[in-house]
């Protein structure tokens, strides 16, 4: 087994993870976290991709490279977004959840918005 | 080595795991951190230097920081936690598992021999002038992508103050850090932002030859300017000061200048002059690593929560 298939299958499993965790948790900054481990599993993906591509002087083929890095700044940018809009969210609304059963049911404390 | 890798992609995924497993939210975001960092040495495995240092300063050190505040402020309300149906984890379970193995699969049945464009990138290296053909992707071959990429984190930026209250426009986004921080935190501020814009310049400038470059450099940079205002020795700017405009929208607007000269310089949209193209991608990467530096402190700051003048 060389290192990038070893690579490849840590990119595979971080994708699954973090899905597992973005359908399962409510709670949007968890969901958030799990968003940025799917964006690095693909990158991963994508890093063995260059890494394969290696021909001619290079151990590697600088485009996906090159696209990996433009890829973790605009996750970082969006991640940023994210949590603008979340800490807005919450606080309009006094909660931190986007389970939408939550919200047919009372407040757990009806005083949080009035701060 | 084989076992080098094997026990790094145990860690990686064990501590990604944790992250999800973690009860608390703030323990959630430090393993995120830690799996950031193990994640740029699985980069340097893979001879990609310069992504791993991407990895370890953007993906890993400024999104911690980022996360690290948002998860502080949202625990000051009250934590609305329904725990998830037994029903809805098999499911997700089981599509994580099916998307997880084919992609398994697809990474064993990738083309080979592999395709590249390698050959390409290493004929014209020379004509750029650059040693790092990375940065000679990003900044010449593909220079329209990045110029697009640097005007997403403008977009961004006016997308984080756009959720401000109206009351607050113009004003100043919440302190990064404490009323009274730590002796120890401000002690670190002033010793280590000396020396982090050294490295953070000198990696931008080895960029051209060796790894590194702008994003890399700026990310430094960027890191400086948020631990001194963590140790509140300056506090975030507000946003209506011209200066700051201007520095957030120099890199994609001198990158854009540039490439709009380029059809009377060198014949075509963005194309650089035959001999002159490393000073030219210099002086973008220059401007570029000043909008970086600026504006990734001031997505992590957020929108204007107050007033200018208190």
């Amino acid at each position: 087994m060389s290192p990038w298939i070893i690579a490849g299958f840590v990119g595979a499993g971080l994708v699954g993870l973090g899905l597992y965790a973005l359908v399962v948790n409510a709670q949007p900054l968890r969901k958030l976290l799990a968003f940025n481990l799917i964006g690095s599993g693909v990158f991963l993906v994508f890093g063995i991709v260059a890494r394969r591509g290696a021909v001619g002087p290079f151990p590697f083929d600088p485009v996906p490279q090159a696209m990996v890095i433009t890829g973790i700044v605009v996750a970082f940018a969006a991640s940023a977004l994210a949590v603008a809009l979340m800490l807005r969210f919450a606080e309009e609304t006094g909660r931190v959840t986007l389970d939408p059963d939550v919200w047919t049911k009372p407040k757990p404390d009806d005083g949080a918005e009035d701060q | 080595m084989i076992l080098f890798d094997l026990g790094l992609a145990v860690l990686v995924l064990g501590v990604a795991a944790w992250t999800i497993a973690a009860r608390e939210m703030f323990s959630a975001v430090v393993g995120y951190v830690a799996y950031g960092l193990l994640l740029a040495i699985v980069w340097v495995r893979l001879y990609a230097p310069d992504v791993a240092l991407t990895e370890a300063a953007i993906g890993s050190g400024v999104t911690g920081v980022l996360l690290v505040v948002a998860s502080k402020r949202l625990s000051l309300l009250p934590q609305a936690d329904a725990p998830p149906g037994r029903g809805l984890k098999r499911a997700a379970a089981a599509l994580s598992v099916l998307v997880a193995g084919v992609l398994a699969a697809a990474v064993l049945t990738l083309p080979d021999p592999a395709p590249s464009l390698a050959p390409e990138a290493d004929r014209e290296l020379a004509a750029t002038g650059l040693g790092n053909a990375v940065t000679a992707v990003l900044i010449a071959y593909r220079s329209f992508d990045t110029m697009l990429e640097k005007v997403v984190l403008v977009l961004a930026v006016v997308g984080v103050w756009s959720v401000a209250p109206d009351r607050f426009w113009g004003g100043r986004p919440a302190p990064l850090g404490p009323p009274r921080p730590d002796a120890a935190l401000v002690f670190l501020a002033r010793v280590l932002a000396p020396i982090g814009i050294v490295i953070g310049v000198q990696m931008f400038w080895v960029g051209a030859d060796e790894p590194g470059g702008a994003f890399q450099g700026g990310a430094i940079l960027a890191a400086m300017a948020m631990i001194v205002m963590m140790a509140r020795l300056t506090e975030p700017p507000r946003i209506d000061s011209g200066r700051l405009r201007l520095a957030l929208i120099a890199g994609p607007a001198v990158f854009l200048v540039v490439g709009l000269a380029g059809p009377l310089m060198a014949g075509s949209f963005f194309a650089y002059p035959a001999g002159f193209a490393k000073p030219l991608i210099l002086f973008i990467e220059g401007f570029m690593v000043l909008s970086i530096a600026v504006t990734l402190p001031l997505l992590v700051a957020g929108p204007p929560s107050r007033k200018g003048e208190e």
